[in-house]
């Protein structure tokens, strides 16, 4: 009697990961509605307005991904993840992709079984002050409390950083980046540390922000970009590509004013690849024809869609950089569509 | 007929098993562990394929790792170059150390709110109910999340204390003769310093210093010999019915050593100093560990009032009427008479109080006081990505811990429960 409950529970048990195991494009179909791991609310990457409709650069490509997979970017259901929750959110299937300002490091890669499909921002780690405590460098810091959201990588580059320079500081650990705020303008902590990019994000949003500068250290490379389950690897590939297509259109010129002109044929045969004019790259991952054409009509193209969310005429304010095509001597480079 | 029927059946048959009050409750235990085997069997399994499905292993390596954080509060030395198990060593010590202090500090508003409760007086009985009635109806989160707001909103700034060199005076001064600094951030109070120190003994879990060592021993030394002395007083007033006067023969033992002993060690007071961002030279007392520690003791108080009056009603009527009747004064009737007595049943529920206090004190992660829930269970999970092990550790020890309280606290009550004889 014992020994078949046991089989019988075993059979049960086998047969429900195997439903789990399905792939994640099929379920993401069957549910008709993508599930994307964002952040908690950093404007102009992911914040929700006052009806609750999200956006911003990450949740940029999140619409990107659900225009190409389900034919409409408004399928998509936001989760809001802390530095702590996002990944065992994508492990545990909760969300089928994660676009939150994660940086791409090789454990994370490795053993916590993520697949990073590419780089959305190259960012690097900052400090952000009080422009009425004078300090003008990070090196000036010995001593200062300094604000840290838990579970990141800039938790981790903080200790290194000050050891390296010898100095001592106290770390006021942080849940989120909302409290990471208050707590900075409460005075709690002299200075506070994240990537760049989200400091000039979070002081955006600050009713004072010329009060406050952000110093000229970047003490690490911060590659971040959207991130899968391992073991995927069809589904990997669309979030890859759905990436690429938004960086290639951009270095091709396609718009999301001229896609439907240019998807009717163009004379770039790169361009009618992309855009499914030519070939059949979409079949190839799972995908129809048009997939492409659509994710670049979500929101634009990668440059349309980092000047309406964070580029230099937002109040973010984020200039191209590094974050330039390679034609333009930044570091966006995407492979062939062949 | 019925007769034959009636008739005792020879062989066992299978519904007897369900039927039979002999076998029932066999039968229902039998089942019910197989039940909870499988279902035991279920979650191991499930999590075995899982793991797998994930392609992740189980295993505790990485508390050899090099754990790479910093840890705002810490009771032995840490850096990020320790590994991670030592981490979890210094959060283990942090939810320890505010326990404890919670415990005791809870007992103590415990004690007085209890009996304060049953005072005669209308307004500090009504003010006792309010008390216990808003403190264990509100969430103890809120109480914590209350104090920190209250530490962080009425004081100043750090650098608030700065002089300013224009006009000479600073935003806000230190109290008590300049040595303590209420800020949003700690107050920084002065540490203890001995110029000539004996030092300390390096252990690897952490340095033991000797000067404490020595005034322990003295301490020690003192309160036995502040026992002999009473106990000598008491034989006397046994003897002769006459108390000989203690008070200052206590005072000296009890104050006298320690105080010769600090003096010869160097004993003194190191002042904190505003040095750039922060106070240094004293220590920092987290608003974080001030506000988990209030918030714990204020919630937990409330209930442990209710026992305390509950003990105390429990004893009868005519014990403080037998007291009185022999002539003790009120005060000496609640100490010698009832509580003794109360204790029997505050103890038991007193348990559960210590281990709620003791698991709640996890919430530390709400104002960022590094416990075991924020190294081990926090930044450990995160960093190294070991959910299920660390969350199983954790689970572990606070099990552990749990056990021990209550293993020290039944001593306790055997020692305090009705003997019979
Ligand atoms: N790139 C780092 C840090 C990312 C991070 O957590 N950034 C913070 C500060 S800008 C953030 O986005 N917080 C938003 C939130 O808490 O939801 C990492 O991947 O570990």
């Amino acid at each position: 009697m014992k020994k078949s409950v046991f089989l019988g529970t075993l059979a049960v048990a086998g047969l429900s990961a195997g439903i789990a195991a399905a792939s994640t494009l099929d379920e993401v179909k069957a549910r008709g509605e993508l599930n994307c791991g964002v952040n908690t609310g950093l404007v102009g990457f992911a914040a929700p307005d006052a009806n609750g409709n999200w956006s911003g650069f990450d949740v940029a490509i999140c619409k990107a991904v659900a225009a190409a997979v389900l034919g409409d970017a408004s399928k998509v259901k936001y989760v809001p993840t802390t530095g702590q929750t996002r990944f065992t959110a994508l492990a545990s299937g909760e969300i089928d992709m994660l676009s939150r300002n994660s940086t791409w490091t090789f454990s994370r890669d490795t053993d916590l079984k993520l697949d990073f499909v590419g780089v959305n921002y190259y960012d690097g780690q900052g400090f952000m002050v009080r422009k009425d405590l004078g300090v003008t460098s990070a090196k000036e810091l010995d001593g200062a409390s300094v604000c840290i959201q838990t579970g990141t990588t800039t938790e981790l580059n903080l200790a290194d950083f000050f050891k390296a320079n010898n100095m001592s500081y106290q770390p006021i650990t942080i849940d989120s980046n909302a409290e990471g705020e208050q707590q900075y303008l409460a005075g709690a902590c002299d200075a506070y540390t994240t990537d760049a990019s989200g400091l000039a994000a979070t002081r955006a949003a600050f009713a004072d922000p010329e009060n406050h500068i952000i110093l000229p250290e970047i003490i690490s490379k911060e590659p971040l970009g959207p991130a899968v389950r391992h073991g995927d690897n069809q589904w990997g590939d669309i979030v890859r590509w759905t990436l690429n297509a938004l960086i290639a259109a951009e270095e091709y010129g396609v718009t999301s004013a001229n896609v439907d002109e240019l998807a009717k044929g163009t004379e770039n045969p790169e361009i009618n690849r992309l855009l499914g004019v030519e070939g059949d790259l979409g079949a190839m991952t799972g995908l129809d024809k048009d997939w492409a054409l659509r994710a670049i009509k979500a929101g634009g193209n990668y440059g349309e869609i980092f000047a309406a969310t964070i580029g230099e005429s937002t109040p973010i304010g984020l200039a191209r950089g590094l974050n330039a095509q390679w034609t333009q001597g930044g570091l966006l480079y995407t492979p062939p569509f062949r | 007929m019925t007769s034959a029927s009636d008739a005792p059946e020879p062989g066992f048959r299978l519904s007897q098993l369900i039927y039979d009050t002999r076998y029932r409750s066999l039968t229902i235990q039998v089942v019910t562990f197989i039940l909870v085997m499988a279902g035991v069997a279920w979650l191991i399994d499930n999590t075995v394929q899982n793991l797998n499905q994930l392609g992740k292993d189980f295993n505790f390596s990485f508390l050899t790792n090099r754990a790479g954080y910093d840890i705002g509060q810490q009771l032995i030395p840490y850096t990020n170059d320790n590994t991670h198990a030592r981490a979890m060593l210094v959060g283990l010590l942090n939810t320890l150390w505010v326990s404890v202090l919670g415990c005791a500090t809870a007992t103590v508003i415990g004690v007085v709110v209890g009996v304060l409760r049953l005072s005669n007086n209308w307004l500090v009985s009504r003010l006792m109910t309010v008390y216990v009635e808003t403190f264990r109806n509100i969430p103890v989160l809120l109480w914590i999340l209350v104090s920190l707001a209250l530490l962080t909103e009425l004081t100043p700034a750090p650098n608030a204390y700065k002089i300013n060199p224009a006009t000479g005076e600073a935003a806000a001064s230190m109290w008590l003769f300049d040595s303590i600094a209420p800020t949003n951030r700690y107050t920084a109070v002065p540490s203890i310093e001995f110029t000539h120190g004996l030092g300390a003994i390096d252990t690897p879990f952490a340095p033991i210093s000797l000067n404490f060592l020595l005034i322990a021993a003295v301490l020690i030394g003192s309160v036995w010999l502040n026992r002999r002395v009473r106990h000598h007083a008491h034989q006397v007033q046994d003897a002769t019915g006459v108390r000989p006067t203690t008070w200052w023969k206590s005072l000296l033992i009890l104050v006298g050593p320690v105080v010769v002993v600090a003096l010869a060690l160097g004993f003194r007071l190191n002042e904190p100093e505003l040095k750039g961002f922060n106070f240094v030279g004293g220590l920092n007392v987290s608003n974080a560990f001030v506000a988990l520690w209030l918030g714990l003791s204020i919630y937990t108080g409330a209930f442990i009032a209710e026992i305390v009056r509950a003990g105390i009603l429990a004893v009868s009527k005519g014990q403080t009427e037998a007291a009185f009747a022999l002539g003790l004064r009120p005060n000496r009737t609640m100490s010698l008479v009832i509580l003794p007595q109360a204790l029997r049943v505050i103890v038991p529920p007193l348990i559960s109080q210590f281990l709620n206090l003791t698991k709640n004190s996890s919430l530390a992660i709400a104002v960022g006081y590094m416990d075991l829930r924020g190294t081990l269970g926090g930044i450990t999970l995160n960093q190294t990505g070991r959910e299920l092990e660390a969350i199983l550790l954790m689970m572990l020890i606070y099990l552990l811990i749990s056990l021990t309280i209550s293993g020290l606290m039944n001593i306790y009550n055997n020692t305090v429960k009705l003997k019979e004889r």
